[in-house]
């Protein structure tokens, strides 16, 4: 069962990471990132389970930064759509020189 | 580096000087450095610091009144004063050094200059019989000059300017002369260059002016090149550049005749022709007259072209080690005297006259050089620093007087041309009657300065050629005769600028001879003191063979042959050695037989009768005004009056060709290649900028997949390595 | 019986997952987001993990996507159907890449047996089980966290009361010209 965890943490992860390649709203790329979080903290646990408690401790600090990462982050949206009126990732460029 | 102290006293002896210390040489040196300082400050005090003031109209107009500011004034007093310390400095030591009977020479190091594990160069001088002698000269004559300089510049806005120029200039004199080595006497060569070049475009406003300088700079560059050849040579002969271990060494190191000191001797020879304006590099003198006439005479006749004499008379034991080489140099030198003799005889420019005249004695000096004749070199030297620097002087003063009368009456006539002159005698009594006597001197009339001098020379290079194992007996003959032609030519010469400035009709315009007037007395005291020199100078070094004749005073005067002995310290080695290679000098002359007293009084004689015909045959003549007489001559005249076309031979042979060169590497190589490199770097950068922007999309998602394959190569070597 | 759960949760997962990625809506992909989510709790009770699948639950699945909901609420974006999908070959180079991440990670994973990567495994989860039975599912991981790590774990508090500043002061809207 361990080693079907794993691949299904690495599904889970190259999932998130193709919508992240693929999709132009931030909110969804946004949950993309969620889920690559989350296929890694599945790895984390089913690992853990064999390893250690440590596993399970770290997966609690990856929650946590996720939890401040969605709050600056969302308030990064809103006000990048305030300005913008859109959360398309294609109309705010800024990092191109 | 020593501290200033030791500078201002006497420095660190260097060597133990048994009966004799030299009383403050360090100071000589240093005094017109000072007095460079201090009008340097007060130049660009004058010039309002950073020229707002000129901008703004402010600094002072000589021509519109008003009292002269501190400015102009202060000059005055530091650029001659210094000069005169130092001469008297100067004349202290000489008298120590006269009293001591100095065999070796004294040196005095201060500070090391270079110090590699090979090359040691210190900054030190060196005191003996022939650098006093050029000292005095330098700080003598060079003292008259500033004098007559606080006459005839007094109107000059660039007053304080050119006293800086001037007290600098001696600076690099003194090092030039008493440096300890041909590094230090480098560094004078060099820096005395400098101050040429400001000199002459000294009125640098002035197109042709500014260019005359850089004539003179840049054919000297080509003389410096041989000189540092030649150092070159010497480092890697001797491993010092000394010149008390090299002169000591140099019998030992050489065969007489060797290739390598012939090398030497003939780059020596190259960087003295380029400082002494000898052929074919004798080109940039006459230009160099369009610096103030003062400066004519201190630089570009009594001090520094003498430098490259001063030179091989230095190095006279590397020439005695040569014949070739001396041969060559006095066959430069006598070639010189010919054919500058020859140019002068064609020129109406007063000036150019004399700088034609210049080259010419300069020619002269080189051929006693060249023949082993040291002392009558140098004794030359000096004679011809006091009447060329008194000519010079007082074709300043004619010309100051030519200016100011032009000038009342708006005339745009030349001021140094002859022909507008004429019978100047009687409005300027005390300019007619020195230049006379300098005239007499330079034209070998016995018993002025120029006839014991010049005499030596011509009579030496008969010696010589008689010598049994001279192999260039025959050449020195030639020498001989073509010396004799120009000593006669060179009497003519004179004649005929004496009888067109201050003989016959007055060409000058009607309105403007009434403002012809004597000079001041602060430019006529130097002439008069320069007139007594050139009459008294040459008594100091009557050969042995005149001075119990009639020639000689029969022996009465108190300091016959002194000047040879003075220099024997410096000049027995070479002349024992030549005397090994050559054999003994003859006694008689090689054609027509007879001694040195029956030329030296068929020598006076001829030269007496040509100054006479001269006068007899020229005053007379009707000459037109520069404005009149519009033709150039033609024929033999024509290549006189044109110089040998020595000008467009260089313009055509080297100064066209360079410049075709050049504009050739401007197209090609400088456009195309190196531009076109430039620009490539700059376009493959430019292609390279947009390749890399080309990933700079801007886009979340791109940067998300770079991430991505970043990611990828890492795990796939984490994994798969 | 684990194994059918555990087939059950990574289909619900899986799909949740793809539905996340394609769906055309952010409504509906939050809520293929809750399901992936709360499948994936269900796999950590399956590893024993039953502390961490509680607050997977009640903060994932429960407040962040909450939070987000309030967000696409917020800024009305529920009814924006505009395809936001690319095509053609930047998906292709997206899946290339994405694909051979799959295909190293899968590589990596190959080798780890039914105990993970030690020898002891098996004994490490029986320590683990007699632990929770004597000290319970929170307090085996409260022990280490106040303890071992509490070091991390306050900064972890600060950095969340950071993040709520910031947050704060970013979606406040800005004042006026000048004004602050």
């Amino acid at each position: 069962m361990l080693s079907h965890a794993l691949l299904l943490s690495a599904v889970l992860f190259v999932i998130g990471t193709l919508g992240v390649i693929i999709r132009r709203n931030a909110i969804i790329i946004f949950l993309c990132i969620e889920l690559q979080l989350n296929a890694v903290n599945l790895a984390f646990v089913a690992l853990s389970r064999y390893t250690g408690i440590e596993g399970q401790l770290f997966v609690f600090f990856v929650m946590t930064v996720a939890a401040a990462e969605a709050a600056v982050g969302l308030a990064i949206i809103i006000s990048i759509f305030r300005h913008y009126k859109t959360v398309d990732v294609d109309k705010f460029n800024l990092l191109k020189w | 580096m020593g501290s200033v102290a030791s500078v201002l006293t006497s420095g660190v002896p260097a060597q133990d000087a048994a009966h004799w210390e030299p009383v403050l040489p360090g100071l000589i040196i240093l005094l017109p450095l000072l007095g460079f300082v201090a009008n340097s400050v007060l130049a660009l005090r004058a010039a309002g610091w950073s020229s707002a003031e000129v901008r703004a109209g402010r600094e002072w107009d000589p021509f519109a009144g008003g009292s002269r500011p501190l400015t102009h004034t202060l000059p005055t007093w530091i650029g001659p004063g210094v000069m005169l310390v130092a001469f008297v400095l100067a004349a202290w030591n000489f008298v120590g050094m006269f009293g001591a009977e100095l065999h070796e020479p004294v040196i005095r190091s201060y500070w090391s200059w270079i110090s590699t594990s090979t090359l040691q160069v210190d900054a030190a001088i060196q005191l003996d019989q022939l650098s006093m002698v050029m000292m005095l000269v330098v700080t003598g004559v060079g003292f008259l000059i500033h004098v007559f300089s606080v006459g005839y510049m007094k109107d000059d806005v660039g007053y304080p300017r050119y006293f800086a120029y001037l007290n600098l200039f001696v600076f690099f004199m003194l090092v030039l002369v008493m440096g300890a080595g041909y590094a230090m006497m480098f560094i004078g060569w060099e820096g005395v260059g400098l101050c040429s070049y400001l000199l002459i475009g000294y009125w640098f406003t002035d197109r042709e002016k500014s260019d005359a300088g850089k004539k003179a700079f840049i054919v000297n560059r080509i003389g410096d090149f041989g000189f540092l050849l030649a150092m070159f040579m010497l480092f890697q002969a001797f491993g010092t550049l000394d010149f008390v271990p090299i002169f000591a060494g140099a019998e030992g190191h050489f065969a007489v005749g060797g290739a390598t000191v012939t090398a030497i001797t003939l780059l020596l020879m190259l960087g003295a022709a380029g400082k002494s304006a000898q052929v074919p590099l004798h080109v940039w003198l006459p230009d160099a007259m369009a610096g103030p006439t003062p400066v004519s005479a201190l630089i570009h006749a009594a001090t520094m072209v003498t430098a490259g004499v001063y030179m091989v008379v230095r190095s006279g034991v590397l020439y005695a080690l040569a014949p070739t080489s001396q041969a060559v140099v006095a066959g430069v030198g006598v070639l010189t005297a010919l054919i500058a003799a020859t140019i002068a005889l064609q020129q109406n420019d007063i000036k150019k006259v004399l700088a034609y005249s210049t080259v010419s004695q300069l020619g002269f000096m080189f051929l006693g050089a060249g023949v082993g004749a040291f002392t009558a070199a140098i004794f030359h030297l000096m004679t011809h620093a006091f009447f060329k620097a008194l000519l010079f002087l007082g074709a300043g003063a004619v010309i100051h007087s030519m200016h100011h009368a032009l000038h009342k009456v708006d005339s745009h006539e030349d001021a140094q041309d002859m022909r507008n002159m004429g019978g100047l005698k009687d409005r300027m009594r005390i300019t007619w009657v020195v230049m006379w006597i300098a005239t007499l001197a330079i034209a070998g009339i016995w018993p002025l300065a120029g006839f014991f001098s010049k005499d030596e020379i011509i009579w030496y290079t008969a010696a010589w050629a008689g010598a049994e194992a001279n192999p260039f007996g025959g050449l020195y003959t030639l020498y001989w005769v073509v010396a004799l032609v120009t000593a006669m030519l060179t009497a003519f010469y004179m004649a005929r600028l004496m009888v067109m400035t201050f003989h016959g009709q007055t060409r000058l315009e009607h309105g403007a001879r009434s403002h012809l007037h004597e000079a001041p007395r602060v430019m006529t005291v130097p002439l008069i003191v320069l007139a007594v020199l050139s009459v008294f100078g040459g008594w100091v070094n009557v050969p042995p063979a005149l001075s119990e004749s009639a020639l000689g005073f029969f022996g009465a005067l108190p300091m016959t042959e002194w000047l040879h002995h003075w220099l024997e310290p410096i000049t027995h080695d070479a002349a024992a050695i030549q005397v090994a290679a050559l054999g003994e000098a003859a006694h008689d002359a090689p054609l027509l037989g007879g001694g040195e007293l029956a030329w030296a009084l068929a020598s006076t004689l001829a030269a007496a009768a040509v100054v006479a015909v001269a006068v007899r045959q020229l005053a007379p003549r009707r000459v037109l005004t520069a404005a009149a007489d519009a033709t150039p001559p033609t024929g033999l005249r024509g290549v006189l009056y044109n110089k040998w076309y020595f000008d467009e031979i260089f313009d055509r042979t080297i100064v066209q060709p360079v410049l075709a060169a050049s504009r050739w590497c401007w197209s090609f190589i400088d456009t195309v290649i190196i531009d076109g490199f430039v620009n490539s770097v700059g376009n493959f950068t430019r292609l390279a900028g947009w390749f890399g922007s080309l990933f700079q999309t801007g886009q979340a998602n791109t940067y998300a997949f770079v991430l991505t394959l970043g990611v990828l190569l890492v795990l796939g070597a984490a994994v798969f390595l | 019986m684990t194994e059918i759960f555990f087939i059950l949760f990574a289909v619900v997962a899986l799909g949740g997952a793809v539905g996340v990625v394609i769906s055309r809506t952010p409504i509906a992909s939050l809520l293929f987001m809750v399901a992936t989510l709360a499948s994936v709790a269900g796999i950590y009770v399956l590893f024993e993990a039953h502390f961490l699948a509680a607050i997977q639950v009640l903060v994932y699945a429960g407040a962040i996507m909450v939070l987000f909901l309030f967000v696409i609420m917020l800024l009305n974006l529920g009814h924006d159907y505009r395809a936001d999908l690319r095509f053609g070959l930047w998906s292709l180079l997206g899946f290339v890449v994405v694909g051979l991440t799959f295909g190293v990670l899968a590589q990596g994973f190959l080798d780890v047996g039914d105990t993970g990567f030690r020898e002891d495994g098996a004994a490490v989860a029986a320590a683990l089980d007699a632990a929770v039975q004597e000290q319970g599912v929170a307090g085996v991981i409260a022990e280490p966290l106040f303890t071992d790590y509490v070091v991390a774990f306050e900064l972890m508090g600060l950095l969340l009361l950071v993040a709520i500043v910031a947050a704060v002061v970013l979606a406040k809207p800005r004042s006026r010209s000048g004004e602050s």
